[in-house]
């Protein structure tokens, strides 16, 4: 089994090599065709990650009807002790092989579009070799097999994120988008690695397939130490399991380590595109779902991934109504929907029927991963024209940009639920699994949904339709790309060229067609086919409340119209808390200045200065005097040389003749 | 003819070294310093041909390192010299005072 599936190793390795070559000869002589070398490399993985696929679903995958787990190779890396180690490793599952073709296709598309997006920007090289090196880690942080592993990937990840992100490094608001994502992301993972070490101490291994094994195993030792040992009155096994929870939030934004999410579409479009909309910011529900026959074996840990992904579901939606940037509400309507795969994890079980949460909750990320790229693709188109980021400037734009409407509104459609665009099958499976196991959530979902149906076409109709198309193109507005004005020669007409286009043409047929996919007989909890059906009085409710929102969003905003604003201000103070994202950047900015800099931050910097390098000025200074005490010693005089000498031989004599006996 | 007892044989090889370390200390010539260590080198060898003699006189152990001394002294002073003549090209002196910068 070792060797069918070693090629894999170069789906992740192809964009490495590219981006070493990119990052050392990109600027210098490859500038033209550095996109090319970036895509084409990518391309081979693709299909590689196809012909993976193909062979895992559909050759030798499944044993006696179960799919298996593969070790595709494996080998030690860091030997602590025998027993404890760190090993590299590939391993080959469904969902690690639905993410391999998640990440590569969207990377692909991604880089195609960026082809146009990116042209004749300064640092094209390094775009694309910053893409290479994303598009490594992600995929290197798919096929981890030890826990370890996904967490230097994870950190891989989050570097390109924080360097994608500040790409226009001259603008002081992504810099700082950048710095906030890096750190609010680190100090989840400071979580996460605490996480890591509880779970692999107790089970006593790093190998996530063996730590599995151990502690789903009610009788093992391991499963006894960690479920009695406990804490604060959690047992170990909760703590761990919430702590790497707690890195799988941060990554994810999940509510309340979201803040960083919606500053991030500071980056380049195509980016928010890859990573924050559709393969960094899964990787939270990747984790858990990776880890999932763990989190099963507690409740606890369980219930909270529900309740945070299904309130920052709805919190997030609820302000993605309010913003006014258009990357933003795609921001918000990315954590929206990463919430609902949260909690469809948390509300399932793990094998069976009762796992349909899990699958549910992967078929989702699936199915999201193309929609909502596609719509942060289409944003990038009418950025790209518009230069601007602000709904207020749109409107109209469906006759000057016929392309970017038609998959805009089929993304938007398979984003609300609409049968028989993908969103709607996923969604039905999330809901339906939530209406079996917890009302409560069902109810959160439902409304989420309803919501989610209105922001995403009150976009849609903000941008395409609302006011006439404007007449002249020349509406620069100052927040939004100013590194983009070096377009200014040449991109005033349309959409942009067909690389642009091509992206969005197949992810919209990808938004239709990927809903089809059978997707509960490849990608399930325990590795067996799972019976469901898509059931027609069930869906009417959800279906008929995201057709009613599509309506009001409709009457809001086809039209310019009195009737949204009338609602705002009827809605009043709680418009306004929404609007400024429930001051939940405030808390923090209050905590961190107010709080935490001076009561912790600030005695420690003092601690820092005066006790730990006073501690160390204290030996230099001595060490100094000491040295210029005796430094005319070395007088440069052979003769004195020769006299001390003597001189301590004649001591070593009296010591060892009269004293030493 | 009566034999020279050994002590006095010690007496001349420690006034030898002696005599080899004052000057090695007064002198600033490093010909004449190069000579004083001959001095004290060869007190050495002096002991060793006469402890060899009186007290173990059926070994050569002595003789043998001797001879050794002698070999190295020998290299040792072709190292030397040419250590003096390539100080004597850069400072135009062979005393020792005036070659001193290598200090604090």
């Amino acid at each position: 089994m070792m060797s069918n599936y070693f090629y894999i190793l170069w789906i992740p390795l192809l964009p490495l090599i590219t981006f070493v070559i990119l990052g050392l000869f990109g600027r210098k002589y490859l500038a033209g065709i550095s996109g090319l070398i970036g895509t084409g490399s990518l391309l081979t993985s693709t299909l590689l990650s196809f012909v993976a696929a193909k062979q895992y679903f559909f050759v030798d995958g499944k044993v006696n009807g179960v799919f298996q787990k593969i070790v595709a190779f494996k080998f030690t890396w860091l030997e602590f002790s025998p027993g404890l180690s760190i090993d590299i490793g590939m391993i080959v599952d469904p969902i690690s092989v639905m993410m391999l073709v998640v990440v590569t296709s969207v990377s692909l598309m991604v880089h195609v579009f960026s082809l146009g997006y990116m042209k004749g920007e300064e640092r094209y090289a390094t775009y694309f070799a910053f893409l290479s090196l994303f598009t490594f880690s992600m995929l290197g942080l798919i096929l981890s097999s030890n826990i370890f592993q996904v967490y230097m990937f994870w950190e891989l990840v989050g570097v390109s994120s924080f360097l994608l992100i500040s790409y226009y490094f001259n603008k002081p608001s992504a810099v700082a988008a950048s710095k906030k994502a890096f750190i609010v992301t680190r100090f989840a993972d400071l979580g996460f690695l605490i996480g890591i070490l509880i779970l692999g101490y107790y089970g006593g291994t790093l190998d996530i397939g063996l730590l599995i094994e151990r502690l789903t195993t009610a009788s093992s030792t391991q499963f006894i130490s960690i479920t009695s040992a406990s804490f604060l009155g959690a047992s170990m096994l909760t703590w761990g399991l919430t702590l790497l929870f707690m890195g799988g939030a941060g990554k994810s934004a999940m509510f309340p380590l979201h803040i960083w999410l919606p500053d991030a579409m500071e980056g380049p479009t195509p980016v928010s595109a890859l990573i924050h909309a559709a393969t960094m910011v899964v990787a939270g529900v990747y984790l858990v779902a990776r880890m999932f026959p763990v989190f099963s074996m507690d409740e606890t840990a369980l219930n909270i991934v529900t309740y945070v992904g299904a309130a920052s579901a709805l919190f997030a939606a609820v302000i993605a109504c309010t913003q006014t940037d258009i990357k933003r509400v795609l921001a918000y309507s990315t954590m929206s929907q990463i919430g609902y795969m949260m909690f469809a994890l948390g509300i399932s079980k793990n094998g069976g029927e009762a796992g349909l949460g899990y699958m549910a909750s992967m078929f989702h990320l699936f199915t999201h991963a193309f929609f909502k790229s596609l719509l942060f693709l289409g944003a990038g188109s009418v950025i790209h024209m518009l230069h601007s980021n602000e709904m207020r400037d749109m409107g109209g734009l469906r006759k000057i940009m016929p392309v970017t409407h038609i998959a805009f509104l089929i993304a938007c459609l398979a984003i609300a639920g609409i049968p028989p665009f993908a969103g709607f099958f996923s969604k039905e499976e999330i809901l339906t699994a939530a209406f079996h196991e917890n009302k409560i959530i069902y109810g959160i979902a439902l409304f989420t949904a309803a919501l989610t149906s209105f922001y995403m076409f009150r976009l849609y109709f903000n941008i395409f339709w609302s006011k006439e198309a404007p007449t002249s193109n020349h509406a620069h507005i100052e927040n939004g790309h100013n590194t983009h004005d070096t377009h200014d020669a040449h991109d005033h007409h349309g959409e942009g060229p067909w690389v642009m286009k091509l992206p969005l043409i197949i992810l919209a047929a990808c938004a239709v067609g990927v809903g089809f996919i059978p997707f509960s007989n490849l990608v399930t909890s325990d590795g067996k086919a799972l019976e469901t059906h898509i059931d027609i009085v069930f869906s009417i409710v959800p279906v008929a409340l995201s057709v009613l929102a599509i309506l009001l969003a409709a009457s809001f905003y086809k039209n310019q119209n009195e009737k949204s604003d009338k609602v705002a201000s009827a809605l009043g103070g709680f418009y306004t808390a929404a609007h400024k994202k429930f001051y939940v950047d405030e808390v923090y900015i209050f905590m961190t200045k107010k709080i935490i800099f001076p009561f912790i931050g600030q005695p420690i910097a003092w601690a820092d200065r005066n006790i730990v390098d006073g501690f160390m000025l204290l030996l230099a200074k001595v060490t100094l005097k000491i040295s210029e005490l005796i430094k005319g010693l070395q007088s440069g005089k052979v003769q004195n040389y020769a006299m001390y000498f003597f001189g301590g031989i004649l001591a070593l004599s009296i010591l060892f003749i009269y004293i030493w006996k | 003819m009566q034999e020279i007892p050994l002590t006095q044989i010690l007496f001349v090889s420690t006034a030898l070294f002696f005599i080899g370390m004052y000057g090695l200390f007064t002198r600033r010539n490093l010909i004449t310093m190069l000579m004083s260590i001959e001095l004290m080198l060869n007190s050495v060898n002096i002991n060793f041909v006469a402890f060899n003699k009186y007290l173990f006189p059926d070994n050569l152990d002595g003789i043998f390192f001797t001879l050794f001394i002698i070999t190295i002294a020998a290299a040792e002073a072709a190292v030397a010299i040419a250590i003096i003549i390539n100080l004597y090209r850069s400072h135009n002196s062979i005393d020792v005072d005036d070659a001193s910068e290598m200090k604090y």
